[in-house]
């Protein structure tokens, strides 16, 4: 692990690419005799430019609003969020794409119109649209199957329209919240390896938001560990793997050592959030 | 065709032939029912003079006036409703009592105020279609995925293109119940209107056949309007079944 890695690459002073300062979120009481809950923060995070980031925690730790907040789904209760220098306000920048743990594949279009949904929705013109969902189709190896409705896949393959859907608008920010949390570990890897491949070739800033150790481990330059709620960010771990990297990484000596270190981290936290405090 | 088809085309069948024995028998008495193959034969000459093309135009138009009220009105009155969770809380009990109001009783009312004329009659067809696509559509868009509104949401799409681009086809499966309720409910709305206040229309000639012991005309009419609507279902069934194989739902 070197020093520059902690800091991600290609970062410098006063550039990152999305940045959290101070950033909380506490909801309101469902009713009066509540008390409100306080899910988040207060929360400083910057992402670099290029950079692969994850986000670890205990569950219900705040870690999809965290993610909500920076995509512009919800707005924080204090502090602010910027995303290229200019201000998210509760409202998505352009740019940003996410992709959600749930099946968000819209089950009345074929794989073909789910992909181009984002694009005929920003009125890219026909021709560039078939020649952008095309492409997308072929990177997450769909192409057989763009007639096809998604109550025709599995669930993978569900969860790789929906990360086709967000490529295509070529977002230079992804979002990703838990997207392999409903798959089993085969296919995660392989899921993990296709996100590499895609974070190489397209040199977009990643936040992947996950509860598998190992899954952060592999694909992350810096894994951001954090608290039971109100979540806020106790460890900051940085890999030093190179960019050209895959799942073969799991049998490298120095990912045991990441991943003792995330649960070492975690370990109190979780059983904080078990509520098994003592 | 599956074996639940043949069965359900022998029973049709078998009670066809059935009263077609009985009648034909003289078991049951002429001036009662006519044998269903004098009705088909009755039915086939009206069509060909001519003489009830008036009336099926004048009912079909006014079933489908009023149906496309009741799903098009039900849909954005369900719309608003669901965005109002109080008004929603406040209506509840309303929505879920409607059908014990025997609508025919504001006839008159109807009457008074739209006069003599087709408006009446499309109203309560609307009025008896529009509750039941009100309730279909608020059940559908309780079932909206909150991942697919995030999606909206992602994609910048303002209220009216979220509602008609994502909610409406989101919530079909649901529709579907209230766009065939609202099928069953204005074709029964509006025949029965035509059999009280109206001069045309295939409810009122099935009266008038009554009332002059015109047992061929009158059971040719009944005989259209049970085909009609049995077609116009049988297309809404093949349509759904289209949709929810394609969403993985078929049973």
């Amino acid at each position: 692990m070197t020093l520059a890695a902690v800091a991600g690459p290609g970062l410098r002073a006063g550039e990152a690419h999305a940045a959290l300062r101070g950033v909380t979120r506490i909801f309101p009481p469902a009713d009066r005799r509540q008390a409100p809950v306080h899910a988040l923060g207060p929360v400083d995070l910057d992402l670099a430019h290029g950079e692969f980031l994850a986000v670890v925690g205990p569950s219900g730790c705040g870690k999809s609003t965290l993610l909500e907040i920076l995509a512009g789904l919800s707005a924080p209760t204090g502090g602010t969020v910027t995303f290229e220098g200019a201000a998210v306000q509760g409202s998505p920048p352009d740019g940003v794409g996410v992709v959600f743990q749930e099946d968000a594949s819209f089950p009345w279009l074929t794989v073909w119109d789910n992909v181009a949904f984002g694009l005929r929705r920003a009125g890219v013109d026909a021709a560039e649209t078939a020649r952008r969902v095309d492409h997308a189709l072929g990177f997450m190896g769909l192409t057989g199957f763009a007639r096809a409705y998604p109550a025709q896949l599995s669930g993978g393959m569900r969860q790789r329209v929906c990360i086709a859907r967000t490529l295509v608008l070529e977002p230079r920010l992804i979002l990703l919240d838990e997207p392999f949390g409903a798959l089993d570990q085969q296919t995660r890897l392989l899921m993990g390896d296709e996100l590499l491949r895609l974070w190489r070739d397209t040199g977009a800033t990643i936040l992947l938001i996950t509860h598998a150790l190992d899954e952060a481990a592999m694909l992350s330059d810096r894994i951001g560990v954090m608290s039971a709620r109100p979540g806020r960010f106790i460890d900051m771990v940085a890999t030093g793997w190179p960019r050209e990297r895959d799942s073969t990484i799991v049998a490298d000596a120095a990912f045991g050592e990441v991943t003792a270190r995330l649960w070492s981290s975690l370990r109190a936290e979780s059983l904080k959030a078990l509520g098994g405090e003592r | 065709m599956t074996r639940a088809g043949w069965i359900r085309v022998a029973l049709v069948a078998g009670a066809v032939a059935a009263l077609e024995l009985a009648t034909r028998a003289g078991w049951i008495d002429p001036h009662t029912i006519i044998p269903p193959s004098a009705m088909a034969a009755a039915l086939a000459g009206l069509v060909v003079s001519g003489a009830i093309l008036p009336d099926i135009a004048k009912t079909l138009s006014n079933v489908a006036a009023a149906f496309v009220l009741s799903v098009a009105g039900g849909f954005l009155l369900g719309l608003v409703i669901h965005a109002a969770p109080r008004l929603r809380r406040a209506l509840d009990p309303l929505l879920a009592t409607y059908y014990a109001v025997p609508f025919f009783v504001f006839y008159p009312l109807l009457i008074v105020v739209f006069g003599m004329s087709d408006l009446p009659i499309i109203v309560i067809g609307f009025l008896f279609g529009v509750v039941a696509m009100i309730i279909a559509t608020l059940n559908g868009l309780d079932r909206v995925p909150r991942v697919a509104l995030k999606v909206a949401r992602l994609a910048r799409m303002d209220a009216v293109s979220t509602a008609l681009v994502i909610k409406f086809p989101a919530a079909t499966p649901y529709l579907f119940t209230g766009i065939k309720l609202a099928v069953a409910y204005s074709f029964i709305g509006v025949i029965a209107s035509e059999f009280i206040l109206s001069g045309a229309g295939l409810g009122y000639a099935i009266a008038y056949a009554y009332n002059n012991f015109d047992n061929p005309r009158m059971y040719a009419l009944m005989l259209f309007i049970l085909v009609s609507v049995t077609a116009v279902n049988m297309v809404l069934h093949t349509l759904e079944q289209r949709m929810l194989r394609r969403r993985g739902l078929v049973r």
